[in-house]
């Protein structure tokens, strides 16, 4: 049956108690939601980086051992020259002196870092020492008495079972109760490139590698993506082309970045013979991948000034591109850094189109300018992550917090700047 | 201010085009599992040579070839790492761009089914391999889709758990030498299969290598530690990957044996585990002496110190040739004697 229509429609308001309740109780319920869907989000917030930290924070601190080194006046005297991979085994061996065999020998050189003779050479260089004699010196535990000591290998088990075996375990202990273990900060993991022994692995060359690479990409894509966005928002007729390109430039703001990478390679490295690996390559391919991002917000920044400043600026006797330059592009200013800082954090966290540039690579070396090798932070995870070595998993959470912590510094320049560009009217 | 710009910008391409001229640092592109040796290689040469570290790239053995066989000249890598030997299509390309190649062979890298301490140790053959992971088994001399639900279905001395493998995925180097060893071993031993590998290889390769997909095997990507903590969680899942992750995992994680041998360094090195590939790299000829220290590179790869018993790429995992090879092909590669296919 079909409801009879009306008679009269009475579209006047309905102010009934009841209505004001339910309208008040939706927006209430509006507001809760909001609340829960914030919620949801910070809490997600808060588990990856509390599982980040917790899984990282030991990376911050290396095992240390003391060792006491005997020299010699003659090798004091010519340190450069001095064997001090020699020094460095007669002064551990005559810590044992019960190790005898050559096997055991080769055990007990395994409780430290591989590069300890270094570490020695550098503490006598360093402080300026000029008399021969002993001398504690506290080097670097290996990788695996690092994760014993931070607890990560059960020593309860077998044998068989763990990587440190009950000699190791034996003179551990020894060195143990005389105090000659400690935790240190981590200054290496500061202040050095990739190595395959954690121990002496560090972030900083791809550190240096994604600030030189974003370098490039922002000297590249803001000037050019900033120019586009005027030309196209202020200049450009409109018609098929203009329209066509808006298309374009849309389209390629979704655009997979591998995609990118192989247009880098073919382009950028085989045809104009960029060199392979450098931030100069990687950061115009970064660059290529942004532009799209800053010139669509840059558009919207600009169409976002108010029509009246144009007009002024005209009816004062302004040329177009006076107008442009001295009242709408500084107004527009903020809205297009926000543009640029979306881009960057894009770019900083990109490893697929690097990939193809040749920068996911071990490199030991910090690269020192634009067309050195270099690697980036996101790389450097990725590489450490498919480390089979324990002690790359702390050192990935490690370089994650690395790599927030930059992203947050350069979020925050940008809000400085926007901050110092932003006027009201 | 836009002209500071502008005359920035040509600096830039002009400085990058004078630069990539010359290179004194060596290039190496390849497989991800030879990445670990040679990178150590690698920072080890930078360390106790005067030669620049050379540069080590992870893009895959077939990546690797790629870029290796695109030519000669700075712009081409020096040498590439492999998972596997090359094949006969990318020699020929190699040829074509007139590029002479050394093979050397460094080692053998083991394959292993690997599970959860907490759980009991597997103990396999390379035919329930094949008839636990296949998409079509033969059962009563039929080609049907997998029906093994349950370990035990398979063979009643296996667990009555459900299959369950995390497995690298169809690009990896890792997943190709298992389908390639355990997978069509598996298969040959189906006497119909047999007969269909000698009349068709095509059509076998078709049936051993392909995968089935009904959940019981997962493609858990090409990182191996990944599969290593799922495999924590989870004790009842099995993980194929490769044997070094085994060796430092060693604590939580057993392999399985396969064929009645234990995946063990010596079983590997002795040949009788049988799911183990052997690894390489390739050194481009028109290279040597023009990138300075190509050839002392390669002899501190071939050095005992490094690939022998004792040396620092055994502590990384690598599983080291017989002596008798080692003595042949580091004289063989020292002397850059070419590849002939």
């Amino acid at each position: 049956m079909i409801n009879p229509m009306p008679k009269s429609i009475d579209r006047g308001p309905n102010l009934s108690a009841e209505r004001f309740v339910k309208r008040y109780r939706s927006e209430k319920y509006f507001k809760y939601l909001g609340l829960f869907a914030i919620g949801i989000a910070l809490s997600m917030l808060i588990v990856l980086t509390s599982s980040i930290i917790f899984k990282g924070h030991s990376a911050f601190w290396q095992t240390h051992i003391a060792i006491d080194v005997q020299i010699t006046s003659e090798d004091v005297a010519s340190i450069s020259n001095a064997n001090f991979r020699g020094i460095t085994r007669t002064s551990i061996r005559s810590e044992f002196p019960e190790v005898k065999s050559r096997r055991d020998k080769k055990q007990l050189y395994k409780l430290f870092s591989n590069g300890i003779s270094f570490e020695i050479k550098e503490y006598f260089f360093k402080n300026k020492i000029q008399s021969g004699g002993i001398y504690r010196v506290w080097v670097k535990a290996s990788a695996d008495i690092d994760m014993l000591r931070k607890g990560f290998i059960n020593r309860d088990l077998e044998e068989t079972n763990r990587r440190i075996s009950d000699k190791q375990l034996k003179w551990y202990d020894q060195l143990d109760q005389e105090g000659r273990i400690e935790k240190k900060f981590n200054v290496t993991f500061f202040t050095a490139a990739d190595s395959r022994e954690p121990e002496q692995a560090g972030i900083l060359g791809a550190l240096v590698g994604s600030i030189l690479t974003l370098f490039i990409t922002l000297i590249l894509s803001f000037p050019i993506g900033v120019g586009a966005a005027i030309y196209l928002e202020e200049f450009a007729k409109k018609n098929y082309w203009s329209d066509l390109i808006e298309v374009n430039i849309n389209n390629l703001a979704a655009v997979p970045s591998i995609v990118f990478g192989l247009l880098g390679l073919a382009v950028l490295l085989n045809w104009f013979g960029m060199p392979r690996s450098a931030p100069i390559a990687g950061g115009a391919v970064l660059a290529l991948m942004t532009l799209p991002t800053i010139i669509i917000s840059s558009r919207s920044a600009l169409k976002a000034v108010p029509p009246s400043i144009r007009e002024a600026a005209l009816g004062m006797g302004a040329s177009r591109l006076q107008t442009m330059l001295h009242h709408v592009v500084p107004l527009a200013m903020p809205g297009m850094l926000t543009g640029a800082i979306i881009g960057m954090a894009q770019a900083l966290g990109e490893t697929a189109p690097l990939l193809m540039m040749g920068m996911v690579a071990f490199i030991v070396d910090v690269p020192g300018n634009l067309t050195d090798a270099a690697t980036v932070l996101p790389v450097q995870i990725f590489l450490w992550a498919d480390a089979p070595e324990r002690a790359f998993v702390e050192r990935t959470s490690a370089a994650i917090m690395v790599l927030l912590l930059f992203l947050v510094t350069m979020n925050l320049v940008a809000i400085l700047l926007r901050k110092h560009f932003e006027r009201r009217w | 201010m836009s002209k500071n710009l502008f005359g920035l910008i040509a600096l830039f391409l002009l400085s990058f085009t004078s630069i990539s001229e010359a290179r004194d640092q060596i290039r190496i592109v390849g497989s991800s599992t030879v990445f670990p040796f040679a990178t150590a290689v690698a920072e080890n040469f930078g360390k106790t040579t005067s030669f620049k570290t050379p540069v080590v790239e992870s893009t895959g053995s077939g990546g690797g070839m790629k870029l290796f066989c695109a030519g000669v000249g700075v712009g081409h890598p020096d040498i590439t790492n492999a998972s596997r030997r090359i094949k006969s299509s990318e020699y020929k390309k190699c040829m074509d761009k007139g590029i002479g190649i050394t093979e050397v062979k460094i080692g053998f890298d083991g394959i292993v089914i690997a599970n959860s301490k907490k759980s009991k140790r597997l103990a396999i053959t390379k035919k329930h391999i094949f008839q636990a992971l296949a998409h079509k088994v033969p059962v009563n001399g039929k080609l049907v889709d997998n029906p093994y639900k349950l370990w035990s279905d398979i063979d009643k001395s296996l667990p009555s758990t459900k299959i369950e493998v995390l497995g690298p995925p169809p690009t990896s180097g890792t997943r190709d030498a298992f389908s390639e060893l355990a997978l069509e071993g598996g298969a040959k031993k189906f006497p119909s299969l047999a007969v269909l590998r000698k009349k068709n290889k095509k059509a076998f390769k078709k049936i051993a290598h392909s995968v089935r997909e009904d959940g019981a095997f997962i493609e858990a990507g090409e990182n191996d530690n990944l599969i290593v903590q799922k495999l924590e969680a989870n004790p009842n899942a099995f993980g194929i990957f490769g044997f070094s992750f085994l060796d430092q995992n060693s604590d939580k994680l057993q392999g399985a044996s396969v064929d009645g041998n234990l995946p063990t360094f010596e079983a590997i090195a002795g040949g009788q585990y049988g799911v183990s590939r052997s690894l390489f790299f390739y050194v481009k000829h028109q290279h040597v002496n023009v990138i300075p220290g190509i050839k002392e590179f390669v002899s501190a790869f071939t050095n005992e110190k490094a690939w022998g018993e004792d040396g620092y790429l055994i502590d990384k995992g690598l599983i080291p040739l017989p002596d008798t090879d080692r003595n042949s092909i580091g004289s063989a590669a020292v002397n850059m004697v070419k590849l002939k296919m």
